[in-house]
């Protein structure tokens, strides 16, 4: 790097710390999510909320809504453009920490062919109440099937009733055949 | 019979399946990486014993945590005690959950709700 590029890039490092820090991002990650991945993730998160002593239950949810996120991505995550099957199974993946909630935060691409579907099971997620998922989960659990990647359909069900919020996802447009799919789940540091 | 005994880790449960002495549990966490190779050999144990089960049957699950695709696994072996049970042999399931583990003992009435199997819900303390 010459003097010039030098410059650049620590410009670009201190205002992607700044952002960070900004955003209260304790966690972030862009690539492939392998199990083991989600193993020193959740492990991660889970000895940083045991000394600052948060509560079980906020434990708990925060690391269920951590690993059904992961594998969301593991199992669903698509390629850029028709042939780029490096990025299949990849994404981005962000925990975040406020003084009142948690924020857990999935970016995947996805092909256009597979929005229509994904938003109706979301949709009709964010329908129901809290006996209406409890029903849908035991309804799914019972005559679902397990997909060839081990998906059991459970994942946005669980994290919906775990955080007891609406699914707030978006698609931003990418190109003519994908889109960029973002999660967001907030989990009470208070309740 | 043979006996499983496999030892829990940070994502796999400890199973014991141990006719001769009558022990029936699986305890943990469960977030294996592939949860079908992980539980086929229990379901399939469950099929063997079946065949010639002990006069009673009392299965202990005592987990602490289990992803969502393992949810499914699990009900597949209940729905296995649930067959026991309905050949007309004594079966009792045993679904421990920590005191203050509110989403543990929702899982457990669930399970109660979907398979037709005596279920008793024990509440423990973590010391």
């Amino acid at each position: 790097m010459d003097r010039k590029n030098i410059r650049g890039f620590l410009e670009f490092v201190y205002d992607f710390y700044k952002s960070m820090k900004a955003h209260e991002i304790t966690l972030v990650y862009e690539g492939e999510i392998t199990h083991q991945i989600t193993k020193a993730f959740t492990s991660l998160t889970e000895s940083n909320m045991a000394k600052e002593e948060e509560s079980n239950s906020v434990q708990k949810k925060v690391f269920h809504v951590m690993v059904e996120c992961l594998q969301n991505i593991s199992k669903h995550a698509d390629s850029f453009g028709s042939d780029d099957f490096l990025f299949a199974g990849r994404g981005i993946f962000m925990v975040s920490k406020g003084d009142e909630e948690y924020h857990v935060t999935t970016g995947n691409v996805i092909e256009n062919s597979k929005i229509e579907e994904l938003s109706k099971i979301l949709d009709h997620i964010n329908s129901l109440d809290k006996e209406g998922l409890k029903q849908l989960y035991k309804t799914q659990m019972r005559e679902g099937r397990l997909s060839e990647k081990g998906g059991a359909g459970l994942g946005f069900i669980d994290i919906a009733r775990k955080t007891g919020r609406k699914l707030e996802y978006h698609f931003l447009p990418i190109d003519e055949e994908t889109h960029f799919f973002v999660l967001t789940s907030t989990i009470s540091r208070t309740e | 019979m043979e006996t499983i005994k496999i030892m829990g880790t940070d994502d796999t449960p400890t199973v014991i399946l141990d006719a001769q002495n009558e022990i029936f549990e699986i305890s943990g966490r469960s977030l294996p990486e592939d949860v079908t190779s992980f539980y086929d050999p229990i379901l399939q144990w469950l099929d063997e014993y079946s065949a010639s089960p002990k006069p009673k049957t009392i299965f202990t699950f005592k987990l602490v945590y289990f992803n969502t695709a393992s949810s499914k696994l699990l009900l597949d072996i209940l729905m296995k005690l649930e067959q026991l049970h309905e050949a007309g042999h004594d079966v009792l399931v045993r679904w421990y959950y920590p005191e203050d583990d509110e989403d543990m003992q929702e899982a457990g009435e669930e399970y109660a709700d979907i398979v037709d199997v005596p279920f008793e819900q024990v509440g423990y303390t973590l010391s």
